[in-house]
């Protein structure tokens, strides 16, 4: 399968997202510069993490309108994944493609740390490898990370299980102290309606090799794998 | 030409802790009366235009889709005409 790292002038995490899925997990892939109007032979796209286009007004505001973005919106009305890690995710909720918002980190402070989170919809393209909430140890590095999303828009994330993944303490339990930004409901990753759009502000692609700390970022990436080899045989997933 | 003076603040319900903080400093600074702060943004535009209704439109539309976000945004703003 091939994958597309996506690049705005101030991303920061592509060559991360690069090296794993080259390196580690041993898939095709390229870069695609913003201004790319193409995404043709694809089977996902991912927005990285960074500061694209300085934060400038608001994180992922400008970005939204760069050329590229009119295709990552035909990609996913496609049915094809598209995964927005930190400032992906931003860009994401700017675009629309995903509900909610992204606000200051209630502290105030930028958090560069590991957490963990705990899966809360195995069923999605992006965690079919994971266990029923399962716990994982990932790293969050944002100052501008607390989701927020009005009492209806909750409403419907919830009724639709599109929400993906949870900040939890390392026995799996959602409280308050696990919460690194001040997200609504812990809420750390999000999908659309549809479930093939991902929104997550931590980084599985800074969680793949031991010598980085953790290894539990590959079974999301192996989860895509997984998914888009099955739709490629055209098998149809049976739950 | 127009000049417009765009206020984008935070909806009434959003909880904003850079205001909880700048109240704070106020407290320390010895302004006990401050009951709350709330921190916006403020932005100028020149804009090319000679017809104050359509200069009014244009500057509803760049709010509505750029300068504010409505998910947690409201914004307002002052028009005033000025030489070129």
């Amino acid at each position: 399968m091939r994958f597309g790292v996506l690049v705005f002038p101030g991303t920061w995490s592509d060559r991360d997202c690069y090296h794993v899925l080259d390196k580690v997990l041993g898939q095709k892939v390229e870069y695609v510069w913003h201004k790319e109007t193409d995404l043709s032979g694809f089977d996902c796209v991912i927005l990285p993490g960074g500061f694209s286009y300085g934060d400038y007004l608001r994180p992922g505001a400008i970005a939204r309108f760069s050329p590229i973005m009119t295709e990552v919106a035909k990609f996913a009305a496609a049915g094809k994944l598209v995964i927005g890690i930190c400032n992906g995710f931003q860009i994401l909720c700017e675009s629309g493609l995903l509900p909610g918002v992204l606000m200051q980190n209630n502290h105030l402070q930028y958090r560069c740390q590991w957490v963990y989170l705990r899966v809360e919809n195995n069923s999605l393209p992006f965690t079919s490898r994971t266990e029923e909430s399962q716990v994982l140890y990932i790293p969050v590095s944002h100052y501008e990370g607390s989701y927020y999303a009005d009492a209806e828009t909750l409403k419907e994330l919830e009724a639709n299980k599109q929400i993906a993944f949870r900040y939890c303490n390392s026995l799996g339990e959602i409280v308050e102290e696990a919460n690194p930004n001040g997200s609504i409901d812990n809420i750390a990753g999000i999908v659309n309606k549809a479930g093939n759009v991902l929104g997550m502000m931590p980084h599985p692609e800074r969680a793949c090799e031991g010598i980085v700390g953790g290894l539990d970022g590959n079974v999301i990436f192996e989860s895509i794998i997984g998914e888009v080899t099955t739709r490629a045989m055209g098998c149809v997933k049976l739950d | 030409m127009y000049l417009a003076k765009i206020h984008v603040t935070l909806k009434p319900t959003v909880n904003d802790p850079q205001g909880l903080t700048v109240k704070g400093g106020l407290h320390t600074l010895g302004f006990n009366g401050v009951h709350s702060v709330r921190v916006g943004k403020y932005i100028e535009v020149r804009l090319d235009e000679k017809d104050g209704k359509k200069a009014k439109e244009q500057v509803r539309e760049m709010c509505r889709q750029l300068l504010a976000n409505p998910v947690i945004e409201d914004f307002r703003f002052e028009l005033e005409q000025i030489k070129g």
